[in-house]
């Protein structure tokens, strides 16, 4: 008898996130008069300006589910994953809720460029959680996958030294290097050659493999058609369409080219 | 083998009894003080490795590199001994050892005043890194504070040596130089989360920092002997500015390593003063910046 039971491992429920934007006022209204104007009255101050990104998103994600998230530049991709990574606060009434603590694989991790790639990759591993045990066996395996050393020791030079493609690789081996429960990935496949993005394509298999959920924001409809079986639609915020990738992908294409 | 089809368990709940169901906790909740207390324990390797890979960093591309982590504390003692104990002589008549009396004082505030510096930009300096991976935020103002130590040991065996080289007798209440230090380590630790957490908040705080500290080291008995205090001021404003803490460590270094110099109070009632101040700014610091631990990624 086949076991249906689906672990759902991240939800979201009406979820609203709303940006607040300081020091942005329209003229006129920073002079002294006009503060004490607004103290006096208890208005808001008006140098805070909000963007409503995500309008109300409701999903359920599976474990063994690879998910890509698609839309048009500004729908709230990369800030829906970053409310799932738990970084931005979702407004009352809404909730994201996640199984363990997700972990956002994004192309701005910013280490220490004045540290050697290896220090990096230890300072990653133990931001990471992991213990000093498990580092030192990874770091050769991370430093091999990422290729720095493939034209000389890169790997004790300085970060500040790399090419940005060396830094994205290096950046995603060491993050990838950890098994997540629910893994969230910010375009970080585009990057480096075509060489390393099979690799890195690899790699995301094989972490879906170990039976946790991935979301993957992609502008490379290659990419999510290779790696992701479910896909969700995401356009100002709001969910258009939310299934199997290959329909999606035909919704989304003839919006497209409208 | 045939199969029988099984109708989801799940199917008709709401969305929050679906997660109660299988254990999932919302998105960036705010953990226990104690969870994150052993969480943040457990990252005690990444504390030491960031502050390692941070002091690698300073020095890196200086010419003398390590040289400087003493040469800084010299030349800072130097040029206020020149000016307020040459020049000015703010010490005469009243302290014999005026070199070493105004040396503890810049050495000790000297720590707790870098570590509030570095402090302040803890959370907004690390940006990338907090963005990108999930640790407990209280790492990095700690692994600031154990950035300072190292320069504090530097500068402590400086003056140490100025101590025996102007002749103060090496005894055995030397050794109290130790728990002073671990004192004034947790109280900065303390410091350090609360001026991290306040300068992401409100970024106008890092405008301030230099002139608040500036104060507080006037206040502090540094450059005048602490006599010049019970010659001015009275009653409760006498007990406000000797409640100092900084003025506290200070006088508790002096006691521990010179002889025969007028402390602000007996050195009983320092200690407990030193004592409550750690305890209130060390555990008041921590808890002000584990309620805040949500927000640190907003920017």
């Amino acid at each position: 008898m086949a076991d249906n039971e689906r672990v759902p491992t991240v939800i979201a429920d009406n979820a609203h996130i709303i940006y607040r934007i300081h020091g942005s006022a329209a003229p006129g209204s920073n002079t002294p008069l006009a503060s004490f104007k607004r103290i006096l009255t208890r208005t808001k101050q008006a140098s805070i300006r909000e963007v409503h990104a995500v309008k109300g998103v409701s999903f359920v994600a599976y474990k063994g589910e690879a998910i890509g998230l698609i839309g048009s530049n500004g729908s709230g991709k990369s800030t829906l994953l970053r409310a799932v990574a738990g970084l931005l606060p979702v407004e009352r009434g809404g909730a994201i809720y996640a199984a363990g603590q997700p972990s956002l694989l994004g192309v701005n991790a910013a280490l220490m460029n004045d540290l050697s790639g290896e220090r990096n990759v230890e300072l990653g591993c133990l931001a990471m959680g992991m213990s000093p045990a498990e580092v030192k066996a990874k770091t050769p395996d991370i430093i091999d996958f990422s290729g720095i050393n493939e034209r000389g020791d890169f790997s004790s030079l300085p970060m500040r030294t790399y090419s940005s493609g060396m830094s994205a690789r290096l950046r995603f081996s060491i993050a990838a290097a950890k098994k997540h429960d629910v893994l969230l990935i910010d375009e970080a496949l585009a990057t480096g050659d075509a060489k390393f993005r099979k690799r890195s394509e690899q790699r995301v298999r094989d972490l879906r493999k170990e039976a946790g959920t991935v979301f993957l924001v992609s502008h490379s409809e290659q990419s999510i058609r290779d790696t992701c079986e479910r896909c969700i639609w995401l356009e100002s915020g709001v969910i258009r369409a939310d299934g199997p990738t290959d329909d999606v992908m035909k919704e989304y294409e003839t919006y497209v080219n409208k | 083998m045939a199969q029988t089809a099984v109708v989801d368990a799940d199917t008709g709940l709401s969305h929050q009894e679906l997660a109660r169901r299988h254990g999932l906790t919302a998105a960036g909740r705010l953990p226990s003080l104690l969870e994150y207390s052993r969480h943040l324990w457990s990252y005690r390797h990444f504390i030491a490795a960031f502050a390692n890979a941070k002091v690698t960093a300073s020095l890196g591309s200086t010419r003398l590199g390590v040289v400087w982590q003493v040469l800084t504390p010299l030349i800072n003692a130097g040029v206020y001994y020149v000016i307020f104990g040459l020049l000015i002589k703010t010490g005469s008549g009243r302290i014999e050892n005026f070199v070493a009396y105004l040396c503890a004082g810049v050495f000790i505030f000297g720590f707790t005043q870098s570590v509030v510096q570095a402090g302040a930009q803890a959370i907004t300096g690390n940006m990338g890194l907090i963005r990108a991976l999930h640790f407990p935020r209280a790492s990095l103002p700690i692994a600031i504070a154990l950035v300072e130590v190292r320069n504090m040991v530097a500068s402590i065996v400086v003056l140490l040596s100025i101590m025996l080289l102007t002749g103060e007798p090496l005894t055995f209440q030397w050794l109290m130089i130790f728990p002073v230090l671990l004192l004034q380590i947790i109280f900065n630790a303390g410091l350090a989360l609360f001026v991290s957490r306040l300068g992401a908040k409100v970024h106008d705080i890092r405008q301030l920092i230099p002139y608040i500290m500036r104060i507080w080291m006037y206040g502090s008995a540094i450059l005048y002997p602490v006599s010049f205090f019970a010659e001015r001021v009275h009653g409760w404003q006498l007990a406000v500015v000797e409640a100092n803490p900084l003025l506290i460590f200070i006088e508790l270094t002096r006691h521990s390593l010179m002889e025969g110099i007028t402390l602000a109070g007996p050195p009983g009632r320092l200690w407990i003063e030193a004592v409550i101040w750690t305890l209130l700014v060390g555990i008041g610091g921590y808890v002000y910046f584990w309620r805040g631990e949500k927000g640190y990624g907003r920017g």
